[in-house]
């Protein structure tokens, strides 16, 4: 039936030009609704972010190994013997000076926030140019890298960016060593970016380390096969090591941060059922103020589908502006906003929030679902108005 | 002369349940209405005057009863077939004129032409038409908030004609407004009636407004005590 469109339409259209008179209601709804929808957003955002800095750091072409039991390379101790014995073991890319091997340390340092002014960890982390070369990305964005066997460091671009006074040619002091800012690197926006670089031997001798390391990082001469490497460790039995390759490090290392996005669907939902209780008192609302209007179209023989309809329409246009209000705000406030929290390794992990497409497509599920269980209930009385409403006296 | 019959109550109670109490506002009601008929039902305030017009208007179901129209029963319709007959038949005028405030004059005239067939142009020349009749040609965009209250009575009569419906039902079309206006507004329903053959029920409590029909119909404790006809 052509004419049950045109109802629907000349309905809706209606109620939309009605909604002036519910203004602070109406209102009310879309504010509700852009809200949940730009918390979802900014929660996600942050995991993503968080996600992708993670992800872009672990290479499956190179293998960690750190002390047996160790989680983090912050609990790992190994020794020059250990990094001498895995050196010589097959299943390692060579070039033309050897093995690609690279020992580490990883200090914790402190830094002073931006942001907040307080202090915050930082990791230093001592290696060498082959372990450079294994961060894929890793370039120079200013100045130049440091010289061994001095007290010179390159700096994360995140630690730049978040932490006060690691400009190039600032003297930096932990505790009674200083350090002189020389470069600032990118690793291409991930984890490692939060980091400062130094010589390996500088780091021993600073914290008194003797000719200890914390984790060997090592390029597989094929791509995720550690077998020679395992081999080696079990026939070996000075090397007590665990051994994993380096996405799967940092996917472990994420892992608990992965519920922020779980955490966030929670409270997102929480709130929606919140704004759902408000957006059912609008739409409700409106059905009351629309009641005389819904009866004599119904006594002029609207069949009772349009106001059904009309009102189900209404709510989804609410919960929308609201919802795109919401999705806008996000983007404003959020998207490629830096920040930092605490990593798995108990160090500041710079990232940035990422409000890609499809979180825009959760939002608008979210508002639509908003407007349209609001909408539905409210419709559901819309229908059974009855006709007589439009006879009763009182304008 | 053979009378043509076109509504016909037969034996129609209603009663409300309002708590315990049960209230009966009509028992056994006959009524017949013919073609071309102009009645007005008059009764003290509480009588079932509206009530009675609902029912004929399939708005209000009989509590017991039958309702004929046009040689067939409505009363056992179903709710979307009533709506449709109502939508054929029947054009309402209420007392505050039940407008669509947010509709223009010509929009709210063109309403019920969307429950039909009839393609955007000719719904168009349709308004006119109804629009013309009324004398409200010039304020065809004019909003109802800004017309009044004669104007928008006017412009409900135009909504209730403009499909053609046989029968009119107007309840208390006059109560809201003065009396040279009333008198407009009740010449216009005495014309409708005589000049395009529109039967039509109206119900009013003011004695000058029922003069203008053919007949009057007095309503008291559910019983029509008195059955006048003009000359
Ligand atoms: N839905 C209803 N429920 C209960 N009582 C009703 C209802 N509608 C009308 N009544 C009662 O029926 C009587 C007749 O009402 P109505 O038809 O509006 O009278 P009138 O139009 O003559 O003033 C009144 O006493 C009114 O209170
Ligand atoms: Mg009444």
């Amino acid at each position: 039936m052509g004419s049950l469109f045109s109802q629907i339409v000349t309905v809706t259209a209606m109620n939309i030009r009605s909604l002036p008179r519910r203004l602070w209601m109406s209102l009310a709804m879309v504010l509700a609704s852009a809200v949940v929808v730009a918390v979802l957003l900014a929660f996600l955002a942050m995991a993503k972010g968080f996600e992708a800095t993670m992800e872009g750091a672990g290479s499956d072409r190179v293998a960690i190994l750190m002390r047996e039991g160790a989680a983090a390379e912050l609990n790992s101790v190994l020794t020059r013997e250990q990094v001498n014995l895995v050196a010589e073991s097959a299943g390692i890319a060579r070039d033309a000076q050897g093995p690609l091997i690279s020992p580490e340390l990883y200090v914790i340092v402190d830094g002073i926030k931006k942001a907040s002014g307080t202090e915050a960890n930082i990791p230093l982390r001592g290696l060498n140019a082959k372990g450079m070369a294994m961060r894929e990305n890793m370039h120079l964005l200013e100045g130049r890298m440091f010289t061994p066997g001095t007290n010179e460091m390159i700096v994360g671009a995140g630690v730049l960016r978040e932490f006060d006074g690691f400009e190039i040619g600032k003297e930096v002091r932990f505790g009674k060593n200083v350090w002189t800012v020389v470069g600032i690197f990118s690793t291409g926006g991930n984890v490692f970016e939060s980091e400062l670089w130094a010589d390996a031997a500088m780091v021993q001798a600073h914290y008194n380390r003797g000719s200890s390391y914390q984790t060997i990082r090592v390029q597989l001469q094929t791509p995720g096969d550690l077998a020679p490497l395992r081999e080696t460790i079990e026939r070996e039995p000075r090397l007590n090591l665990d051994i994993q390759t380096e996405r799967d490090y940092f996917a472990n290392q994420g892992e608990q941060l992965r519920y922020m996005a779980i955490f966030g669907r929670v409270i997102s939902f929480v709130m929606a059922l919140g704004a759902l209780a408000g957006a059912l008192n609008t739409m409700y609302t409106s059905v009351a103020d629309r009641a005389k209007e819904i009866a004599t179209l119904r006594a002029l023989g609207f069949g009772n589908f349009s106001a059904f309809c009309g009102t189900v329409a209404e709510a989804l246009v609410l919960a929308a502006a609201g919802g795109l209000l919401g999705s806008l705000a996000a983007f404003l406030f959020f998207d490629g906003l830096s920040t930092s929290t605490l990593g798995g390794s108990f160090t500041q992990v710079v990232f940035s929030f990422e409000v890609s497409p499809d979180l825009f497509m959760q939002g608008a599920a979210l508002a639509l679902f908003i407007g349209f269980v609001s909408g539905f209930f409210p419709a559901w009385r819309a229908a059974r108005v009855p006709v007589v409403v439009a006879f009763r006296n009182g304008a | 002369m053979p009378q043509d019959v076109l509504f016909q109550l037969k034996g129609v109670s209603k009663c409300f349940v309002k708590g315990k109490e049960k209230i009966t506002i009509f028992e056994d009601l006959d009524l017949t209405i013919n073609r071309g008929d102009f009645i007005a039902i008059m009764g003290p305030s509480g009588s079932g005057k509206t009530t009675l017009l609902n029912m004929l208007g399939g708005v209000d179901q009989p509590s017991a009863g039958e309702i004929w129209f046009d040689g067939a029963r409505v009363d056992n319709l179903s709710e979307g077939a009533l709506t449709r007959w109502r939508a054929r038949n029947i054009g309402f005028i209420f007392q505050f004129y039940n407008l669509m405030p947010m509709l223009n004059a010509a929009r709210n005239v063109e309403l019920p032409l969307l429950l039909t067939k009839l393609s955007r142009a000719q719904r168009k020349k349709h308004v006119e038409t109804a629009l013309a009749l009324v004398g409200l040609s010039d304020r065809a965009k004019h909003m109802p908030g800004e017309m009044s209250g004669g104007q928008q009575q006017r412009v409900a009569i135009a909504r209730a004609i403009v499909s053609d419906p046989q029968l009119l039902l107007c309840d208390e079309p006059t109560g809201d407004l003065d009396r040279t206006t009333a008198d407009e507004v009740l010449e216009m329903l005495q014309l409708l009636n005589r000049e395009h053959g529109k039967t039509i029920v109206m119900v009013t409590h003011d004695p000058a407004a029922a003069k203008y029909a053919k007949q009057t119909l007095h309503l008291d404790k559910g019983k029509f005590v008195q059955r006048e006809l003009v000359a």
